[in-house]
């Protein structure tokens, strides 16, 4: 059946194509307009909430509570100086901010180690490691909160900045050693022979010879590591007290405690947001490589 | 993986080492420690000393829970409903796009935002959107000269609407994926059927969708655990809401836990939560390992 369809065409497709080659090209030309037209929708779908949430936070509650959305208005700040000097935001924005950074410091540095090993040696239980690492990739957090809020409570790490440290370097191993054995082995082998010919030992070989070469891998993995531990919320919800609460965290406590203050919560809401927007504009390429990981080859 | 003899003895094994510890000590302990806590009666907030050890008790309980049931039968219509239309859309706009066109760069570039942001703000954002006083969607569906609704709070709707924001947020997901998919295709099978005289709707079904099956499953598992994971969209717009209508099962572990303080029956939803998972993880690596491996 799938041959016949294609088949039956192939007589007669040539010469109809010759015929038909003028009104083609300008119904081809409409195709082409309806297709941008598609394609200015979908961005608009994309970015007007987005735009909906940052406009919202430079907007008085009056403003906001106008009839209609107003597109157009004086802008104020004060929804950002309250959240950020009132509702103590700059010490959960300080939070993240330290949770993001040493996690994904510390995920890069052991995710690349193990990565080195799976790639480029023969071991006994590698396979276990690697399927294992594989599994483990897909554990969802609800899973994992009552348990390590029992245990991170006996082991005193509930409530410290170190235990979601801890918890998101173990959340985003998996990913980033998925991400990081796809660029080492693209390395040829022939750099690092010549290393140990150099008489280099492997350690040297991986910070000097394997970190450099595998930089947009490792800009892909640190990127989505800061963006885990930057967005998480569930554990960092049961796992934080009221100081060493992150921003997730923080903005939905107060959106629960307040209801409907929606100019101090949009502007809680573009703060958390920052990052990823900047990121999105200044990194596309490699998002994508790292979305795409492992999923599509080329 | 050329030299395998290059370094030899414990070297592998102290590379591995920190990785192993840490996934050991934040993922697979934790998860045995869930299974030893279902056996027990322990109310949050309480010494560990008070719990009590009751057997199955928990697992019995939950086997009766219309509160479990429904938040199983609530992850499984959301998962069916978001993933089968982000499915839809997102091959549907990569086969559209698929072709440069101008400004493909920045709208692929708009779409990771959606990806990218905290789920917590996707649910803040949406809750603000469907909002019965001053949602951008009340004010649409006016100017349309429909009556407005309050979305998030009416039986029927609210479901929807959280179907919605998953599919406002994971289409691009798809998109990307199928994008990088057909850009990676090879060349000769599609030129081949448009010599033959292949239409393009042809060419689309019977050679580009068959070669792209891979990638399409691996993106719909993906995109299927993913959905069984979340839970920050429906704790922000709805917490589960109107009544459990709302409640997946993620929602469903946290509330028994720290609302109804029973951890013992927590444990036991997570078990659940991980049986699902863990059978659709071995369904994805069965499909994407063969892709993997092949470097």
């Amino acid at each position: 059946m799938k041959d016949d369809s294609i088949t039956l065409k192939s007589g007669g497709g040539k010469e109809s194509r010759i015929e038909k080659s003028r009104p083609k090209s300008s119904s081809r030309e409409a195709w082409k307009a309806g297709k941008s037209i598609f394609l200015l929708i979908l961005a608009f779908v994309y970015l007007i909430p987005v735009i909906v949430l940052i406009l919202t936070s430079f907007k008085t509650q009056i403003q906001i509570m106008e009839k209609g959305f107003g597109w157009f208005f004086m802008p104020t700040l004060m929804n950002y100086t309250n959240v950020l000097l009132e509702q103590g935001f700059l010490r959960y924005m300080t939070n993240s901010l330290i949770v993001g950074l040493v996690s994904t410091f510390v995920t890069l540095l052991i995710g690349g180690f193990a990565s080195y090993a799976l790639v480029r040696f023969n071991f006994f239980g590698k396979g276990t490691i690697s399927f294992g690492t594989l599994l483990l990739r897909m554990i969802p957090p609800a899973v994992l909160v009552v348990p390590i809020y029992v245990l991170w409570s006996y082991f005193g790490l509930a409530d410290t900045l170190l235990g979601l440290v801890i918890i998101y370097v173990g959340l985003n191993l998996p990913f980033t050693i998925w991400v990081l054995i796809s660029f080492i082995a693209d390395v040829p082998v022939e750099l690092e022979e010549a290393a140990v010919v150099d008489g280099c030992g492997p350690w040297k070989i991986f910070f000097t010879v394997i970190l450099p070469l595998i930089k947009p891998g490792l800009a892909a993995a640190a990127i989505f590591t800061f963006r885990i531990a930057w967005n998480e919320f569930i554990l960092a919800l049961v796992l934080t007290n009221r100081l060493t609460r992150t921003l997730p965290v923080a903005t939905t406590i107060y959106l629960t405690d307040t209801g409907v203050e929606w100019g101090n919560i949009t502007a809680m809401g573009t703060l958390v947001a920052l990052p990823a927007i900047i990121f999105t504009f200044l990194a596309a390429k490699q998002l994508i490589a790292g979305l795409t990981a492992g999923a599509v080859k080329g | 993986m050329g030299n395998k003899g290059l370094f030899r003895g414990i070297t592998p094994y102290l590379f591995v080492a920190p990785a192993v510890l840490v996934l050991a000590f934040t993922c697979l302990y934790p998860v045995i420690k869930g299974f030893e806590l279902s056996f027990y009666d322990w109310s949050l907030g309480t010494p560990i000393e008070s719990r009590k050890y009751i057997g199955w008790e928990n697992f019995a309980w939950a086997w009766h829970d219309p509160a479990l049931f429904n938040s199983i039968k609530v992850t499984l219509i959301f998962t069916a409903f978001a993933v089968a239309a982000e499915l839809f859309l997102g091959l549907l706009i990569a086969f559209l796009l698929e072709k440069g066109i101008r400004g493909i760069v920045l709208l692929r570039t708009v779409f990771i935002i959606p990806i990218m942001i905290a789920p917590v703000v996707v649910g803040l954002l949406w809750r603000y959107l469907f909002d019965a006083n001053f949602g951008l969607i009340n004010y649409i569906v006016a100017l349309f000269g429909f009556e407005p609704k309050a979305w998030l709070g009416t039986p029927g709707l609210a479901l929807p609407a959280v179907i919605i924001t998953d599919i406002w947020q994971w289409t691009p997901f798809m998109f990307i994926l199928f994008l990088a998919g057909l850009q990676s295709l090879p060349k000769d099978p599609v030129e081949a059927a448009q010599v033959d005289g292949a239409t393009t709707w042809q060419v689309i079904r019977q050679v580009k969708i068959p070669l792209l099956a891979p990638v399409i499953w691996v993106a719909v598992l993906l995109r299927i655990i993913d959905a069984f994971r979340s839970l920050e969209v429906m704790f922000i717009m709805t917490f589960g809401g109107p009544g459990r209508e709302t409640e997946v099962l993620s929602l469903n572990i946290y509330k028994t836990a720290f609302m109804s303080q029973r951890l013992g029956l927590a444990a036991v939803n997570s078990i659940f939560l991980l049986a699902f998972i863990l059978l659709l993880s071995i369904a994805f690596l069965m499909i994407a390992r063969p892709a993997l491996s092949k470097k």
